[in-house]
Formats: C-alpha cells, structure tokens, sequence
C-alpha cells in the first residue's frame, strides 16, 4: 500500500502522484492520512486504483472521478464526486450539498446522510444514500438512480428529466413535474442491484421503496406551464 | 465568499484557551476571507461595570480624559473602557463632544469587539487574540463584494448591549428593514446590511424575543441569503436561510460547540477526531444558553 501522509505532503503533490497513474500501475491501494477537509483531494483520477482517505474531506472530493475506487473514512464537502464518469465513491459520513453533482457515471455510496442539493443535474450516476437527503434533491437530473433508505427534503426531483428515484422513507415535497409512479419488476431488479452494489440487500427489501420520476410536462415549453419553468 | 467561525464553551476549563482556540479557527479561514477580519470575545465582567470597546487612534490617555472610574485596556487601535454601568450614557456623551473620531464597536457586561483591515492572522495578532479567555466567541474573516475594504465593513456588528453578530451571504430587503427599525430606536453605523440584521435581532430581543425566537422571526422577516452566527451575553446561535446558500459545518462535543464556515476551520479542535461533525439544517435554529 502506497501511504501519503497530507501532513507532510501537499495536496497538489498528493494529485499529481495520482494523475501520473498509468492505467496498468501496480501501485493499486493508496492510503491518504491527515486530510483535515482539505478541498479537491483525489480529484481526477483516471485509473483502476482505490484511495482510502482516513478523514474528513472537504469540497470536491473524488470530483471527476474515473475508474477509480475512492472511500472517504469521515464527511464529504461541497460537491463530493462531482461529474464523476465511473468507479465508485464511498463516503463513510454525511456529504455536504450537491453530492454527485452533474455525474455522469459510476456509483456513489453515502453511508450518512446528504444534505441539500444532491444529484443536482445527475448524468447518468447511481447515487445510494443510507440516511436521508436534503432539500432541491435530484434537481434537473437527467439520468441515472438515486436510492435513499431514509427521507428525501422539499421540492424532490424539481423539473426532472429521465433520473429514477427511489426512496424509502417519507418524500417532504415533490418539485415541478416530479410525480410518483408505479414499481414494476424491471424497476425492482434495476433496484435490488444497486442495494446489492451498496452492502445493504440483506437489510432492506425492494418492496419497502417508491419510486418517482418525471411527469414529462415540462419537455417543452408551453404557455400554460410558465409558472412551472 | 467571506468565512465565520464560533465557540461557545460548555467545559470552563478550556475557558483560558478560547482566544487560542479561536485564532486558529480564524485563521485557516483567511482563504475566505483575506480583507479584513473581526471577532468578538466573551470574557470577564464586573458587577455594576461594563465593557465598552472603542476604535481609533491616540487612544492612550482617553480613559483617563473621561474622568474617575474608567479604566482602559489598550490593544493596538482599540480601547477596552471599563466603566461603572451607570455611566454609560455620559461616556458615550463625552465620546461624541471630545472624540468624535473613535466608534464604540461594542458595549456590554462581558463583550469585548475588535476589527480591523487585513490579513486574519495579523489581525489576530494585532490584538492578542490567542491570549484572550472567555466563554464563548465569534469571529469573521471578509472578502468585500458588496462596499469598499474599511474597517467599519468588517463584522462582527454589534446592535445591543453584549450582542453581536456575523454574517456570510448578503440580504436584498435591507433598506426596507432599516427604515423599519430605525424610528423603533435601533441606531446604525454603517449603511452594511450584515449591521441590518443585527439591528432586527436587537430589536426583537428588545420585545421580549429570546435569542433563538428572534432567528426564528428572521426566517420570515429577512430576504436573501444568510448564514448567521450570533452570540450574546449568554448565548451562541447559528441559523442559514431556507435553501441554505452559504456553507456551514458545526460540532457539538461535551465540552464545547464550533461552527465554521468549512471543516477546515474545525480541524485543531480538541477531541475533533471523535466528535460528531454535522452540517446545521437549513431554515432551523441552533441555540445555546449557558447555565
């Protein structure tokens, strides 16, 4: 294991390490000590490596990120893996606002809870969250999952596109366009998956979530939806 | 952008490291903030006495001139008088006839407020912030969107007697509120909105509020964006506005309460690394009174 200690080693030192990463190192598990919320750690990796942050983290962190595994012992700031293209982000705590902003892939997994904004303009990313969600959630989000096991915020899924949204709890309000819709097998099994990637299958069941989408009256503009956009 | 920052104390044998604890929240939040900086500390106060800190230059005999009774702590360009309660009002009086070029930037029993234009570290050490002691403290690193890089920009704003406040975001319904409060009898300094919200929070404790009832009104009554961090004699509170525009992370452990605008500023906490780190809900009030 390859342990950089953020004491001692600055952060732009720390990526760059991380950016010269050829896509068939053999330096594979990385340990980052001491990240004290430091901003943009472990941004931009684009290689088959897991980085295991033994703290808290603080905006951006794993923004960006491809192929790589990144786990983040404590809370995630601002914009945690945002405009992730693939591999997993795993957050041990909470994570701040916009959780997976913008992301386009991957799999992002918040064992606490997300504050507001989380899977705002969502790409194409899976997004579990073990706690609960904030207000603004799934805002604008175009494609991709977010499973929560706890509770989602106000206006959920405001002017949605395609994104699936799945959750287990109470929803405080939907936004504009964003309705409940009915769980068929195909959205089960797509379902079930994500719990299984997430380590949480064996304790909750597909059958305790609803799942909400878009209502498709938004697309385009129509007069009578102005007070909607 | 702007950083704040707050500790209020629960464990009083920490009580002698708050300034020390302070400055280093203070200063890593200079990225937030590199123009000026602020902070008001709670420490000390004497029965039938009060604090009053003044801001300026040649303040070295102006307790003296004031007459019998006052007695002045001089840090850098401020003046801590402290003075028989009683004699407020002739000081401030003495104040605007011989001296009007200071400010009194607080008064109270226990509140002492400092500011000044600069980097955070320097301006923490301009007034010996890391020896300061105290119950509790707030603090305020600017970056000046709005109005010029003066001194009277900077936070903490100070409305009412050991209240003070400082603000990240910026209101939109300011000049409304402040033709609202001023024939109310809340005074201003400064044409700073921050200074507005002070004032509303003066003005409902003034009718009876109590710290957090007065945040809970200023949900309804203030329009735009905030995160604010308030202290008074006897309380700490942090309140963000409904979509929770600006950052804030909080810890709560048996010996004290932080705020800070990033965790960064949370990090040379003692106990940090086991403390439940949690970032503060947006629209819902967070208040402390001591014992």
């Amino acid at each position: 294991m390859h342990v950089v200690d953020l004491a001692t080693t600055t952060r732009r030192e720390l990526n760059q390490q991380l950016h010269a990463l050829a896509a068939d190192t053999n330096d594979t598990h990385w340990r980052i000590d001491n990240p004290e919320g430091q901003h943009a750690l472990v941004a931009g990796l684009d290689a088959p490596v897991t980085v295991e942050i033994m703290g808290h983290a603080g905006y951006y962190c794993a923004g960006m990120n491809k192929l790589a595994t990144v786990i983040i012992g404590g809370n995630a700031g601002v914009g945690v893996a945002e405009n992730m293209m693939s591999g997993t982000v795993h957050v041990k705590g909470d994570a701040s606002q916009s959780a997976g902003a913008t992301a386009h892939g991957g799999l992002l997994i918040i064992d606490g809870d997300a504050s507001a904004r989380c899977g705002i303009s969502m790409k194409g990313v899976d997004i579990v969250v073990k706690g609960s969600i904030g207000p603004m959630s799934a805002f604008m989000a175009q494609s991709g999952t977010i499973v929560v096991l706890g509770d989602a915020g106000e206006a959920l899924g405001d002017s949605i596109y395609e994104a699936r949204l799945f959750v287990r709890g109470e929803v405080k309000s939907l936004g504009s366009d964003c309705i409940e819709k009915e769980m068929r097998p195909e959205h089960k099994q797509g379902l079930r998956k994500l719990l299984q990637d997430a380590g949480v299958s064996e304790e909750v069941s597909v059958d305790e979530f609803r799942r909400y989408g878009s209502a498709r009256q938004l697309y385009n503009f129509h007069v009578d939806n102005a007070a909607a956009y | 952008m702007c950083g704040i920052v707050g500790l209020f104390l629960k464990n009083s044998e920490l009580e002698p490291r708050l300034g020390a604890m302070l400055e280093g929240m203070l200063t890593v939040m200079t990225g937030r903030g590199p123009d000026s900086a602020g902070f008001a500390v709670y420490g000390q106060g004497g029965a039938g006495k009060i604090k009053m800190t003044v801001r300026g230059s040649k303040l070295d005999s102006v307790a003296a001139e004031i007459g019998e009774g006052v007695t002045g702590i001089l840090r850098d360009t401020h003046l801590v008088l402290t003075l028989p309660s009683t004699e407020e009002e002739r000081v401030r009086q003495w104040l605007a006839l011989n001296r009007p070029d200071l400010t009194v930037t607080g008064v109270g029993q226990r509140i002492e407020l400092y500011k000044e234009v600069g980097l955070p570290a320097d301006v923490a050490r301009r007034f010996s912030l890391a020896g300061m002691s105290g119950t509790h403290g707030i603090g305020h690193t600017r970056m000046a969107t709005e109005s010029a890089v003066t001194t009277a920009g900077a936070h903490p704003f100070s409305t009412g007697a050991d209240q003070c406040l400082v603000h990240n975001g910026s209101l939109s319904n300011h000049r409304s509120l402040r033709r609202m409060l001023e024939p109310e009898g809340i005074g201003f300094s400064t044409d700073n909105d921050s200074e507005v919200a002070a004032g509303y929070l003066t003005w409902k404790m003034r009718k009876g509020a109590t710290l957090a009832q007065a945040l809970e009104a200023s949900l309804d009554d203030l329009d735009g964006f905030f995160t604010f961090v308030v202290g008074t004699e006897t309380g700490f509170a942090v309140v963000r506005d409904p979509i929770s525009c600006k950052p804030a992370v909080m810890v709560e452990t048996d010996d004290y309460v932080a705020f800070g605008s990033e965790y960064r500023a949370l990090v040379g906490l003692p106990g940090i690394e086991n403390a439940r780190v949690f970032e503060p809900e947006p629209a819902r009030v967070y208040a402390w009174e001591r014992n």
